[in-house]
């Protein structure tokens, strides 16, 4: 069944053509002076919002101490899968050698990543976060890998409040085993 | 053979429950018959008990008995006798069903020693779930999540104890998050015979040694970390290597011997991570030995084969399966076997053998038995050989007969299925005198003389059965996928029962077996999808007079003629 679309006849105003031109005018103007909603992007960068989900970084503690034991976690609740993790046992001669237990390799494929931040919710030792970083750009598939080296550089030093390992480092210095 | 005597039955109440177990039984048995857990961590249905882990408390009753009549008096309404309750919880690994026995799993009183236990154990126990081998099937893990109280109040300084102890080559310690249950020093004890573990020190300083000098070195040390209830026993080739949540599990069989435990193979993404014992009361409870848990090596070997040649050049499976049939089809062939092939496999190679008028024999391997989980035949599946007529005696330990038909120039061809003829008797000169064709998972010798080599699957990237000394049929599963171009062995065999003009075979085992029951007559009425986990045990009377090497191993008794050939 055909739609009939009913066309009023113009309005005197419309027909003078003129009113039309001044009311659009009156946009333009206001935009002339009003502040920019737009930026310069890249030069200029917008302010990230505290509690934004960007990239998943790894962190080390205020000692330099890399904080993930490879415990998989975040390899599991992964959603899309994007997270692999191959474990390692920490030398006995390290100074870390009292957490036993660290990645020998970490990625992350930031092709499958969703940044839902679930890695960030399920780690128990505060290792993985997702920071302000928001752009990752590659010109190929395994640029967009990020290894655990990669991790580290984006994810620098973050503050730590329970020094888990210090703590139990510094309970076997003081020697409650006899 | 004697019935064993009828248990006699005692009526028990569990949670208001009631049900008849034989009398004796112990309260954590007949609680899990009813589908009740009772958190435990020192108790082992396969150990001594000791009740010293004290979680598994229960409340325990017994229906108050009148002095005058000397008969339990209860409520003339109901019927139900009146029930004194102890006003102490009891251990209810240590307690046995006896008539009338009421327990309570679930009271007020019960709960609260759960949680006193739970937070007594965890006092010193460090906060290393992050770390541990064991999180995911941990018991203090689930039980501290399940009867525990969600938070410590403890403030003072935990113990710390030695992180990584060697007690022995295969097995580290880690003494902090030992909860001291003791099942490792019975296991040691009571089932390896190796007494070498023991408690030292006193209280919260208590800590797992080997006696001085000695090491958890037996060939069955690494029960005690499948044992371990907390990841105190750590399997030092397991340790940190992947988190057990991530591992697909298969049921397995060990090859190593022909015990045939059975086995769990964990794998995850085609690559195996460990092996354990999978329970089969029948066979080896819940125990195998340390040696059959790292063969899954052999599929990683820098020996293995991985593309068919001929003369030793590199060729197309199909090239290598023609040249095969050509080479068997032009007669004179000789058949070794394997006892380490599956049963369908030995009943293709049957098959092929009868099609070709060839002569077959297995070598056999023989080495000590160590009394418990491993016999002294080192084949796992000679019964399957026996069973499926590939051949008609035992195996033997030199193929002189074969050496003999290959100097008089009867035989011009030997297939053989992954065993090395030099090995077994065969002079290279012998074995340049003939054409072989080599079906094998490994190299060797033979298969570097071979005319035709086909590569084969190991154990653990195939499906199939074997026949343990107990005669018993035992599936085991596919549990990764066997290297690219290395086609499944019944399908290879298959193929070549067809190209000597045998019979058209499936190399689905479903259907083969539908063949293999209606041809072999042992085999009658079985099929492949309805053989119970635990095996099914096949009449070996047909069988009794051949002089097998076994001597007794758990669960398994030789039958009085073959002792007596043996003796």
């Amino acid at each position: 069944m055909p739609y009939v679309v009913e066309r009023k006849p113009l309005t005197l105003s419309e027909r003078l053509y003129f009113p039309q031109i001044l009311a659009g005018m009156r946009v333009t103007l206001k935009h002339l002076i009003a502040p920019n909603v737009t930026m310069e992007y890249p030069e200029q960068r917008p302010a990230i919002p505290p509690g934004y989900r960007g990239v998943p970084t790894l962190v080390m503690d205020p000692n330099g101490r890399e904080k993930c034991v490879s415990c998989q976690l975040c390899e599991f609740v992964c959603p899309p899968k994007a997270i692999r993790i191959t474990p390692g046992e920490i030398p006995h001669n390290a100074p870390t050698a009292h957490v036993e237990k660290a990645p020998q390799a970490f990625d992350i494929d930031m092709l499958r990543c969703i940044y839902c931040g679930l890695c960030q919710e399920v780690c128990p030792e505060e290792a993985i976060f997702l920071q302000n970083q928001y752009s990752m750009t590659g010109y190929t598939r395994e640029e967009m890998v990020n290894n655990k080296a990669r991790l580290y550089e984006l994810g620098g030093t973050l503050p730590d409040s329970h020094h888990k390992w210090d703590k139990k480092k510094a309970a076997e210095a003081h020697g409650n085993a006899h | 053979m004697i019935a064993p005597p009828k248990p006699d039955l005692v009526t028990i109440n569990i949670d208001g429950k009631d049900i008849a177990v034989p009398k004796g039984t112990n309260v954590l048995e007949a609680a899990r018959l009813l589908g009740i857990e009772i958190p435990h961590y020192c108790y082992h249905p396969k150990l001594s008990v000791v009740g010293n882990c004290r979680m598994c408390l229960v409340e325990m009753g017994l229906p108050t008995v009148d002095p005058g009549i000397k008969a339990p008096f209860g409520d003339a309404a109901t019927g139900k006798p009146k029930i004194n309750w102890m006003p102490r919880p009891q251990i209810g690994c240590a307690t046995n069903a006896s008539l009338g026995l009421h327990i309570r799993t679930n009271s007020p009183m019960v709960r609260e020693c759960r949680e006193g236990v739970t937070e007594f154990l965890l006092i010193n126990h460090p906060l290393d779930c992050p770390i541990c081998d064991q999180a995911g099937e941990c018991k203090l893990q689930e039980f501290s999540t399940s009867y525990g109280r969600g938070y410590s109040r403890f403030v003072e300084q935990k113990n710390v104890k030695p992180k990584r102890t060697p007690l022995g080559p295969r097995v580290t310690l880690d003494d902090e998050r030992c909860i001291l249950c003791s099942r490792c020093i019975r296991f040691s004890n009571e089932v390896a015979k190796d007494d070498v573990l023991g408690f030292i020190d006193r209280g919260s300083y208590s800590t797992l040694a080997c006696y001085p000098g000695k090491k958890l070195e037996n060939n069955y040390s690494l029960n005690t970390v499948d044992i371990c209830p907390v990841g105190a026993l750590t399997s030092t080739d397991f340790r940190f290597q992947m988190r057990v949540w991530f591992l697909k599990q298969t049921a397995g069989i060990d090859p190593e011997s022909s015990v045939g435990a059975n086995t769990v193979i964990w794998s995850r993404e085609g690559v195996i991570y460990r092996i354990t014992p999978r329970r089969n009361d029948e066979v080896n409870d819940t125990w195998m030995a340390d040696s059959g848990r790292v063969l899954y090596q052999q599929i990683m070997a820098a020996d293995r084969l991985t593309a068919p040649s001929i003369s030793g050049t590199a060729t197309a499976t199909e090239m290598a399966l023609k040249s095969a049939g050509h080479l068997l089809k032009a007669g004179s062939v000789a058949i070794v076997g394997s006892g380490r092939s599956s049963l369908e496999e030995q009943f293709l190679l049957k098959k092929l053998a009868d099609a070709l008028r060839a002569s077959t024999a297995l070598v056999s391997r023989v080495g000590r038995g160590d009394g418990i989980l491993i016999s002294a035949d080192r084949n796992p599946n000679v019964r399957g050989a026996l069973a499926t007529g590939l051949i008609p005696a035992l195996p033997v330990q030199k193929l002189t007969a074969l050496a003999t038909a290959i100097d008089s120039g009867k035989v011009k061809t030997v297939l053989t299925v992954g065993e090395d003829l030099t090995a077994a008797g065969l002079s290279t000169a012998q074995l340049a005198k003939v054409a072989v064709i080599y079906l094998g998972p490994h190299r060797n010798t033979t298969s570097d003389a071979a005319k035709v080599v086909i590569p084969t699957l190991t154990v653990f990237e195939k499906n199939g059965t074997f026949m343990n000394q107990q005669f018993r049929l035992q599936k085991f599963a596919k549990a990764v996928p066997g290297p690219a171009g290395v086609a499944d062995d019944l399908a290879t065999l298959g193929y070549l029962v067809a190209a000597v003009g045998g019979p058209t075979l499936s190399s689905d085992l479903n259907i083969l077996w539908a063949t293999l029951a209606a041809e072999v007559k042992p085999l009658a009425a079985i099929t492949y999808a309805n053989l119970p986990s635990t095996g099914l045990l096949l009449d070996p009377t047909p069988w009794a007079a051949l002089p097998f090497v076994e001597r007794e191993t758990l669960h398994f008794k030789p039958a009085a003629v073959s002792g007596a050939a043996n003796a």
